[in-house]
């Protein structure tokens, strides 16, 4: 690989599927081996877009994830999907790292691997929700960054013209090095074939630990101990209390109306 | 702290319900409430952050920051921040927001809590920050070692302060410090029009139980004889049928009106964190087991497309009579 290739980072969480995974309303604690663990969909269109423009220009996409060991199916999935090489992060030492922590670890691996001209990232993650990660790594690099695009207009190996939903939807230009990250609205992430599927079983997911790390970064920064935000209690919210007056048959859209009428919310 | 959100120089709401907020810890705590503000020509709109519940107002005024520039505003508040060393800052969890709070978080290499709904102080008058987690199915309570703590707070959460013109504080100028090329240009704005489903007080949403996106016109019509707008679920968007700011949800928008009706919505764990907390849920939907029935006040098993023109004609019948 000679230097002057473009190189595109897309950072993938893997996490459960929101659909199947339990939560246990009385310790308030999520059952994690209850869901088996996906690419955020977010990430998808980060990966699609690194593909769709890796296929423009050339060069390489490289996945890098944090998560337990487990995770390696994840990045293989990321393979499958179109990604070259894959990194994953894993150590105890990673482990209950917060949004600060997790981009800590993330940024050094981007610079362990060196040249990098653009990182994508999905908005957020379904579990984590805060859509932290992609602007902390961009300041760790010290490289600017837009969030929220929602569609990639043109690309070149020097700059991006993008549209993002800062705001009202503004046209804006990215100087590369930099980072985005995208909404679902930015692409349709295409369906791996059983081909790459295949390939993808054989590829190799290189597994770095913090000591991997230790010559780019302070390695104290890491997981639990590098994390300034702790969970002090988890809750299961309880619902809303509702009247729950479900209506069926002959009469029921009568009874609905009246109803809202009593409220007075028929005026 | 609390960061004033402004665009073209008309602050963000969000930012008066901050500093209500703001203005019951600072009282408690029995500290400051500052508040900064970054545009160009925003002397008076700084004004207004005092009306709202302010002490102290910082002014970053610069023809370069008219606009939004990440790097530029997270500059001039990190060293703002450096100097005046507040102890917890509130930032407003838009869009913006959430990009601007993670830049100063890591130049600071301290704690940021994203989307919060609620702000709590314990025993030792330390910050608890509370926000959803997991789609929605989980609240986390949050706690911050480093310092200041940082928090974006979900717009319409708190309510703002009554306007005081009376209420008196401190303008402070900040010199600006500029940078030539930042990396990142805003070239223009892209017209769309506009709508607001979040601020609407009836919210009816339709979903995968219509049939074509004609049908959405039946929804418009019961919308706007009950005064509000119409909102979909994310299939709805993802089909072309709407415009993704009518798609309410986990990735779309969360809405709270005083009535939601749900029509052909199956309820799933996204579409519900977009409207869980709407005041009265109403359902319509052909399958009793639907799990949007366990979010509903009321319900009616059945078809949409029978049980929609029934409302409409009852309403459009009264109007006629008054
Ligand atoms: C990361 C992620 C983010 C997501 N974000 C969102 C989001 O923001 N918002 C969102 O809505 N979804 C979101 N989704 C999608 C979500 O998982 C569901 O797929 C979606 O909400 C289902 O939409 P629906 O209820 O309209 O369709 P369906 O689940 O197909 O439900 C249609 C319902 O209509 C009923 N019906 C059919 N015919 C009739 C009739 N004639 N009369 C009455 N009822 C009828 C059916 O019984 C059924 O309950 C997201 C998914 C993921 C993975
Ligand atoms: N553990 C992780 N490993 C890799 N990428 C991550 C991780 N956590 C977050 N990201 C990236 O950062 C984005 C925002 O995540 P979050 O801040 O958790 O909402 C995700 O969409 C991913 O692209």
């Amino acid at each position: 690989m000679t230097d002057n290739e473009f190189h595109i980072v897309v950072l993938i969480k893997p996490v459960p599927d929101m659909e199947k995974v339990r939560f246990d309303v009385e310790k308030g604690v999520v059952d994690r081996s209850s869901a088996p663990l996906e690419i955020n969909p977010f990430d998808l269109n980060a990966l699609e877009a690194a593909v769709q423009i890796k296929e423009k220009l050339g060069g390489e996409v490289t996945a890098v994830s944090m998560a337990p060991p487990a995770a390696e199916s994840v990045l293989r999935d990321a393979i499958a999907r179109g990604a070259d090489r894959a990194v994953l992060l894993t150590d105890r030492r990673f482990a209950g790292a917060d949004t600060l922590a997790t981009s800590y670890a993330l940024a050094s691996a981007i610079r362990k691997l060196g040249r990098f001209n653009l990182i994508i990232c999905g908005e957020k993650t379904v579990d984590g929700d805060t859509g932290q990660v992609g602007p902390e790594v961009a300041e760790m690099l010290g490289i600017p960054h837009i969030a929220y695009v929602t569609e990639i207009r043109e690309v070149t190996k020097e700059k991006l013209l993008v549209v993002s939903e800062l705001g009202a939807p503004y046209l804006m230009e990215l100087k590369l090095p930099g980072l985005i990250t995208v909404t679902k609205d930015v692409n349709k992430p295409r369906l791996p074939t059983l081909k790459d599927k295949l390939k993808a079983r054989k590829a190799k997911v290189e597994v770095w630990s913090a000591d991997d790390l230790a010559d780019v970064a302070d390695v104290s920064r890491f997981g639990f101990s590098g994390s300034p935000t702790q969970v002090v209690k988890v809750l299961v919210p309880p619902m809303k209390k509702r009247r729950s007056q479900i209506f069926k048959g002959e009469d029921a859209v009568d009874k609905l109306i009246e109803a809202l009428e009593m409220e007075g919310l028929l005026r | 702290m609390v960061f004033a959100e402004q665009h073209n120089g008309k602050i963000h709401p969000v930012t008066f319900e901050l500093l209500s907020k703001g203005r019951e810890l600072a009282d408690r705590k029995e500290v400051e409430l500052s508040s900064v503000i970054l545009g160009h020509q925003i002397r008076e709109e700084a004004k207004e952050l005092i009306y709202y519940g302010a002490d102290k107002v910082f002014i970053f005024d610069h023809p370069t920051l008219k606009e939004f520039d990440s790097i530029l505003y997270k500059q001039n508040i990190v060293s703002l921040i450096r100097e005046e060393k507040p102890e917890i800052v509130l930032i407003g969890a838009t869009h913006l927001g959430r990009s601007l709070a993670p830049r100063i978080a890591a130049a600071l290499n301290t704690g940021l809590t994203a989307d919060c709904i609620d702000l709590q102080l314990d025993e030792d008058g330390e910050l608890i920050q509370v926000r959803p987690a997991f789609t929605g199915n989980i609240l986390a309570y949050i706690k911050t070692k480093t310092k200041p703590v940082m928090t974006t707070v979900r717009y319409k959460v708190f309510k703002a302060r009554e306007r005081d013109p009376m209420r008196k504080g401190e303008i402070i100028e900040k010199e600006v410090k500029v940078v030539e090329d930042t990396g990142t240009k805003i070239l223009g704005k892209i017209p769309r029009e506009a709508v607001n489903i979040s601020d609407a007080g009836v919210v009816v949403a339709g979903g995968r139980g219509l049939r074509r996106p004609d049908d959405l016109k039946m929804l418009e019509e019961l919308a706007s004889l009950l005064g509000g707008v119409v909102g979909v679920s994310r299939p709805l968007v993802d089909e072309g049928w709407a415009s993704k700011d009518r798609q309410v949800g986990f990735s779309g928008n969360i809405v709270k009106p005083k009535l939601y009706v749900a029509v052909g919505i199956s309820g799933s764990p996204q579409h519900l964190a977009g409207m869980k907390d709407s005041e009265i849920v109403v359902a319509i939907n052909v399958d009793p087991s639907a799990p949007i029935f366990n979010v509903a006040d009321y319900g009616v098993v059945g078809d949409l497309y029978e049980v929609i023109p029934k409302p409409i004609e009852k309403i459009k019948l009264r109007k006629m009579k008054l």
